[in-house]
């Protein structure tokens, strides 16, 4: 009874939110959800699996030029699909090395990878526009168009409904269906087994878990994730360019999962939300913090301040609390019960 | 005919600037099982230290003192924060590293901002020309001090107590410290040289013909990445090995850049990463790298 309440609250306050917040806040909020669909598909790779992977920002930039490419010629609704399944083909593609390769070994290898998608975003520029990027097409279901127009002016209780408000209902449902895959994939027979391999691949090997092809098939599965992030990330952002997608993309990645605990999907969007709000709400109130110099005068400006924050925040996990916000969260909700 | 020679020569120098990196790498690893991410961020503070330095000390005391920072400096990393969680899995060190990488990165280009320092090495823009090759003189001479530092390592890892000490820690900690080796100061002793091999790699890849020190020379000191796990991580002499391939492999790309067009602008950079692949497509554990074998 008590947790079907909250759930029609959270329903509520998640639905009245677009009505109240001004586009700065809506803006960062797509940012945040767009990497949490993302997030929660690494968490399930390293927390899960026990798998590395620096290529993140790979499979998110499939997810997203594949969007935006194929939007112009299909439903963005088929796009949208078609990215998600692009992007987990390239992980399937990667598998003679995802499958064979472990751990942190596989996270220095795949770091090949997102070198080698800037090399490709920067020069097919038939399909990516190359160093200027491309336009993202509107996402649209039924004819209702996320975007400012069709229906045109929108107004809901005396609110305009433009792309932003529209949009997060959009991000609100991905996020949700993401947490709710991800929770009964780590639930489901292909989670623990994958959760054995993590633990002992001899003893999972034993257990009869095909190892080689079940480190593919969770590569694959982060990938999807990724590929689904990067669509609601090109919506976001309106206009993609391949230095959004680079190294700093995929370690900011794996810092969420960190933050928020590996193996957690709560955590691991927890973890979006701190790492993608952190740097634009700094910048924000830049002005009206006391203690940023402004650029260029050689004190710490807000952009210098959030990577020093960001950095520190990743040592005190790490050395503090290692299970990350979902391991305090888990230790609070115990002392409470105690 | 002429034209490859020169650039195999100068991809085998450039190489030899990476191996000191990967080399670093790759001792960091044998004794502490630490994947540093933060080796880019020392090699940019011994080059920044380098370059502040040496207008008002002279050039070789500056480099005395770059080099003793960035050893320090990477001795206090392990100290301060790896010691701490040094049971914890390689993941999770590999990604404190990262973050320790972000703060040092961030202060040091904070500081240096959009300048472009000069390292001040005497050699400047010479050029040392023989058999119809013409190599920049810096690039010469890292090649013989990465020459020299590289037997000295390879001789000290074979004949003294302390190769023996760091061999026998790299094997089997737990044994090893009941033998009497204090393992902290094992590691901290790889983790010096580490942080001197990074500095020393720094000078190097901010001499004639690069600009000098700027804030994305911690960037290009990634490149030792793919040598290392082309070598196998495990593997000091693959650290080398690997190093010059990759020197040899981007200097040839950049080189031949006309003749690749097809394969895009900027070929020189991914070139090295897409050979990691390929050699790890052959060969998962890399070139020297020691084979996982599981038992049953």
């Amino acid at each position: 009874m008590f947790r079907l309440a909250t759930a029609i609250g959270v329903v509520v306050v998640l639905a009245a939110l677009p009505l109240y917040l001004e586009s700065f806040w809506l803006q960062t909020a797509l940012f945040a959800m767009a990497a949490m669909v993302a997030a929660i598909g690494l968490s399930l790779l390293v927390g899960i699996a026990g798998q590395l992977s620096l290529a993140h920002a790979f499979f998110v930039a499939i997810g997203a030029y594949g969007y935006s490419y194929l939007a112009e010629r299909i439903a963005p609704l088929l796009a949208l699909v078609a990215a998600v399944l692009l992007a987990g083909l390239a992980g399937a593609l990667f598998s003679p090395i995802s499958g064979r390769v472990r751990g942190i070994y596989l996270g220095l290898a795949s770091l090949g990878l997102v070198f080698l998608g800037q090399h490709i975003l920067q020069n097919a520029t038939g399909i990516t526009g190359g160093y200027s990027g491309i336009a993202v097409p509107p996402f649209s279901l039924f004819g209702f168009s996320f975007s400012s127009t069709s229906p045109d002016s929108l107004v809901i209780l005396g609110v305009p409904f433009g792309a932003l408000e529209r949009l997060w209902y959009l991000g609100v449902v991905l996020v949700a269906v993401a947490i709710w895959y991800g929770r009964n994939l780590v639930r489901s027979r292909p989670g623990r087994a994958l959760a054995t391999l993590r633990d002992s691949e001899v003893a999972a090997e034993v257990m009869g878990v095909d190892v080689v092809r079940y480190k593919a098939a969770a590569f694959c599965v982060s990938s999807m994730y990724a590929g689904l992030g990067g669509v609601l990330m090109a919506l976001a952002f309106g206009r993609i360019v391949p230095e959004s997608f680079g190294l700093l993309l995929s370690i900011d990645f794996l810092v969420m999962i960190v933050i928020g605990g590996a193996g957690s999907v709560g955590g691991a969007a927890a973890g979006a939300l701190f790492v993608t709000a952190l740097p634009l709400v700094l910048n924000h109130y830049s002005g009206s913090l006391p203690l940023l110099a402004e650029p260029g005068t050689g004190g710490v400006g807000a952009a210098e301040f959030s990577r020093f924050v960001y950095g520190a925040a990743i040592v005190a996990v790490l050395l503090f609390a290692r299970d990350g916000l979902a391991g305090l969260a888990r230790r609070i909700r115990k002392e409470k019960i105690a | 005919m002429n034209q490859f020679v020169t650039l195999v020569v100068g991809g085998l120098f450039l190489g030899s600037i990476y191996s000191l990196v990967a080399l670093g790498f790759v001792t960091v690893f044998k004794a502490t099982q630490v994947i540093n991410f933060a080796q880019g961020s020392v090699l940019l503070l011994g080059a920044y230290v380098i370059a502040r330095a040496h207008d008002s000390i002279g050039f070789w005391p500056a480099v005395v003192l770059g080099v003793l920072a960035a050893a320090v400096a990477a001795v206090l990393i392990d100290a301060v924060f790896i010691r701490r969680v040094r049971d914890a899995d390689l993941g999770t060190l590999a990604i404190l590293t990262l973050g320790i990488d972000i703060l040092l990165l961030t202060e040091l280009t904070r500081r240096i901002g959009t300048d472009v320092l000069n390292i001040g090495a005497p050699w400047g823009s010479d050029v040392v020309e023989a058999l119809g090759i013409r190599i920049p003189a810096s690039r010469v001479i890292a090649g013989g001090v990465a020459m020299v530092l590289v037997a000295g390592f390879w001789a000290a890892f074979k004949f003294t107590d302390w190769g023996i000490a760091m061999r026998s820690a790299a094997e089997d900690g737990e044994t090893a410290s009941l033998m009497g080796i204090r393992l902290n100061r094992v590691a901290a002793a790889a983790w010096a040289l580490a942080g001197a091999l990074a500095a020393i790699g720094g000078l190097f890849l901010t001499s004639f013909p690069a600009a000098g020190v700027t804030g994305g020379v911690g960037l290009v000191a990634l490149a030792a990445i793919p040598a290392v796990v082309l070598g196998g991580f495990d593997s000091p002499a693959g650290a080398v090995v690997g190093g010059l391939i990759i020197g040899v492999v981007s200097v040839l790309t950049a080189g031949y850049q006309q003749e690749l067009s097809f394969l895009g602008r900027g070929l020189g950079g991914v070139a090295p990463y897409v050979v990691m692949l390929l050699v790890l497509l052959v060969r998962p554990s890399g070139l020297f790298g020691t084979r996982e074998i599981t038992r049953v």
